[in-house]
């Protein structure tokens, strides 16, 4: 440097711990938002990509093809049901995927070290991202929403009950984000394969994603043992909000469900988070 | 906090899980606008020391104050006053340059133009604002550095950390950086950093703690700690035969103020420059041995760190 560096005199001003904790947060949200939207390119096809193709087989090509369930009428019950399945689906693999992989990642690169010196409890570094989280997962949500509504070949009968889905909504997302910064602490990166075969897969596949709840009634055991699944109260709940005229777990349920995973996940994330960032 | 004091440490202590008692018990006071240096060889506690003086390890034991803040029973307010330079250099990778300190502000409670406004002063002050639209992978180890720094200095801190902070930098880039931190210096502000370039602390610090296994050796300015050990020269002795005795016979010259047997060498401690060469020949010769190299080198920190724990700073 050849000229002498001058020390510019920049402060900020000290605050209250209840307004320093709700600065920071706010300004962790808008950051964790504007790198959301720095990589919206490779986030909405990878968000897009599994539910498109899901509806494309099971309600396009498999009617097509002579493979659809119970017939015409059976097929517009199937692409009704999955609907909300799918939208669900987003939700949860926006939690594991895009909240519980990039934690993985910086928890292991020591990335987050600027973000743990804001000067505020340092939970409030784990809320903001379960926060962050839950907004990117809405997003999926929404963007799924119109390729499981015209995409299949069969009509799909939507009867949105608004004050259900507005609440629902909001505690599905939280969900997952909570999911999401749970696994992110729990896992590292040697482990993070895992996420996709022993939590996405069975998550999915056993989440009342392709079938109601209900319908499991011939199997006693699974259909108790899916309880444990986050997933199941995710697209019950959604498909209570979207459709009519099917049997869905009861609301209070759901809804009382959604509350207690997002409890556990988060005192899990949180204390995790803790563990990890400070020692 | 008594005026006068920017950091205050009493029986600071880091047990690791598992028995590894990584600071033994500190006691230390950093005078506001010092350049405080902690001096000593990996290993010896120096990054623990700074972790908990910035909230980031909790101490088993002891009480630490930094900037009139309990850092120990409250970290988020500590946060406040403190700014920190680690050793990894803890950027935003997801963010620009520009981003990484902006929304540094952010976190710390300034409003959108005055985390602008510094944003942009920072990156002028520290010859990074051709870089600010970079993402910060694509900067160079000098640079991060500085940007790292700026971040550190952007909220106003009362004392600002520096772990190593020229460790992996080519010369230009660590020159460059001291001239920056004499800068802060110069505008009163505290900087307490760890090295274990003996002559970054000897050259740059105002006081100097040497630190190893966890505990605190000697602490004074380095002028001070160089006249304490009455040593004015440090001097290399290579001969045949058993050292161990040739450090005898050499311990015992006019003047020697130490004298330990290394590596196959007597590292001897002399007062001062002033015939020392024919002292130590004589003494050689007296006890029938055959000099076969001698060095002498002018007394620095890395003497004093050897007459305090027998040992070189880098081993």
């Amino acid at each position: 440097m050849t000229t002498p560096v001058t020390v510019p005199a920049t402060r900020a001003t000290p605050r209250s711990p209840r307004s320093a904790t709700l600065a920071a947060f706010r300004a962790l949200v808008v950051r964790d938002l504007t790198v959301l939207d720095k990589n919206l390119g490779r986030f909405l096809p990878g968000a897009l990509m599994q539910p498109l193709l899901l509806v494309f087989v099971f309600t396009y090509l498999f009617p097509l093809i002579g493979q659809g369930v119970g017939g015409e009428a059976g097929a517009a019950r199937f692409s009704t049901l999955l609907l909300p399945g799918i939208v669900a689906h987003s939700i949860i693999f926006v939690g594991i995927f895009t909240v519980g992989m990039n934690l993985i990642t910086e928890l292991e690169a020591e990335e987050l070290e600027d973000r743990v010196l804001a000067p505020t409890p340092t939970a409030t570094v784990a809320v903001a991202r379960i926060a962050a989280g839950a907004l990117q997962a809405l997003i999926a949500g929404l963007v799924v929403f119109p390729v499981a509504a015209f995409l299949p070949a069969t009509p799909v009968y939507l009867q949105p009950d608004w004050p259900v889905l507005l609440t629902m909504l909001p505690l599905t997302c939280l969900t997952s984000a909570a999911l999401g910064l749970a696994l992110g602490v729990l896992f590292e990166p040697r482990s993070a394969p895992w996420l996709f075969s022993v939590v996405a897969l069975p998550l999915s596949f056993l989440g009342a994603i392709f079938y109601t709840w209900q319908s499991l009634e011939p199997l006693p055991v699974l259909q108790y043992a899916v309880l444990l699944n986050p997933l199941v109260y995710m697209s019950e709940g959604l498909r209570a909000a979207t459709v009519t005229g099917m049997v869905h777990l009861p609301l209070p349920t759901v809804y009382g469900a959604l509350v207690v995973f997002i409890g556990v996940f988060a005192v899990v994330g949180v204390r995790g988070f803790r563990r990890r960032v400070l020692s | 906090m008594p005026p006068g004091e920017a950091i205050r440490t009493e029986g600071l202590r880091k047990v690791y899980p598992g028995g590894l008692v990584a600071v033994a018990s500190l006691d230390l006071t950093v005078r506001p606008g010092e350049i405080f240096g902690l001096l000593g060889p990996n290993g010896a506690g120096k990054t623990t020391t700074v972790g908990m003086l910035t909230t980031r390890i909790v101490p088993t034991e002891g009480a630490a104050v930094v900037g009139g803040v309990d850092v120990v029973s409250d970290p988020a307010r500590a946060r406040q006053v403190i700014g920190v330079v680690s050793q990894a250099n803890n950027l935003d990778r997801g963010l620009t340059t520009w981003e990484n300190l902006y929304f540094h502000g952010r976190y710390f409670g300034m409003g959108v133009k005055a985390a602008r406004a510094a944003a942009d002063q920072w990156l002028e002050a520290f010859r990074l604002t051709h870089k600010a639209k970079a993402r910060v992978d694509a900067l160079s180890g000098g640079m991060k550095r500085r940007l790292v720094l700026a971040k550190a200095m952007l909220h106003g801190p009362a004392v600002v950390f520096l772990d190593e902070p020229t460790a992996g930098l080519d010369p230009q880039s660590r020159l460059a950086l001291w001239e920056i931190i004499q800068a802060l210096h110069a505008a009163g502000q505290t900087v307490f950093l760890t090295t274990h370039y003996m002559e970054e602390a000897d050259r740059f610090c105002d006081r100097v703690a040497v630190m190893d296994h966890g505990g605190i050796l000697a602490l004074d300015t380095p002028t001070n700690l160089k006249r304490s050990l009455r040593a004015g020269v440090s001097v290399s002795v290579r001969a045949e035969g058993d050292v161990e005795r040739l450090a005898d016979q050499l311990g015992a010259v006019d003047g020697a103020t130490g004298a330990w047997a290394k590596d196959g060498a007597v590292r001897l401690h002399l007062d001062s420059a002033d015939g020392a060469l024919g002292k130590i020949l004589t003494a050689a010769e007296q006890g029938g041995f055959r000099v076969t190299d001698v060095s002498v080198s002018e007394a620095t920190l890395e003497t004093v760190f050897f007459s305090l724990t027998g040992q070189d700073l880098r081993e």
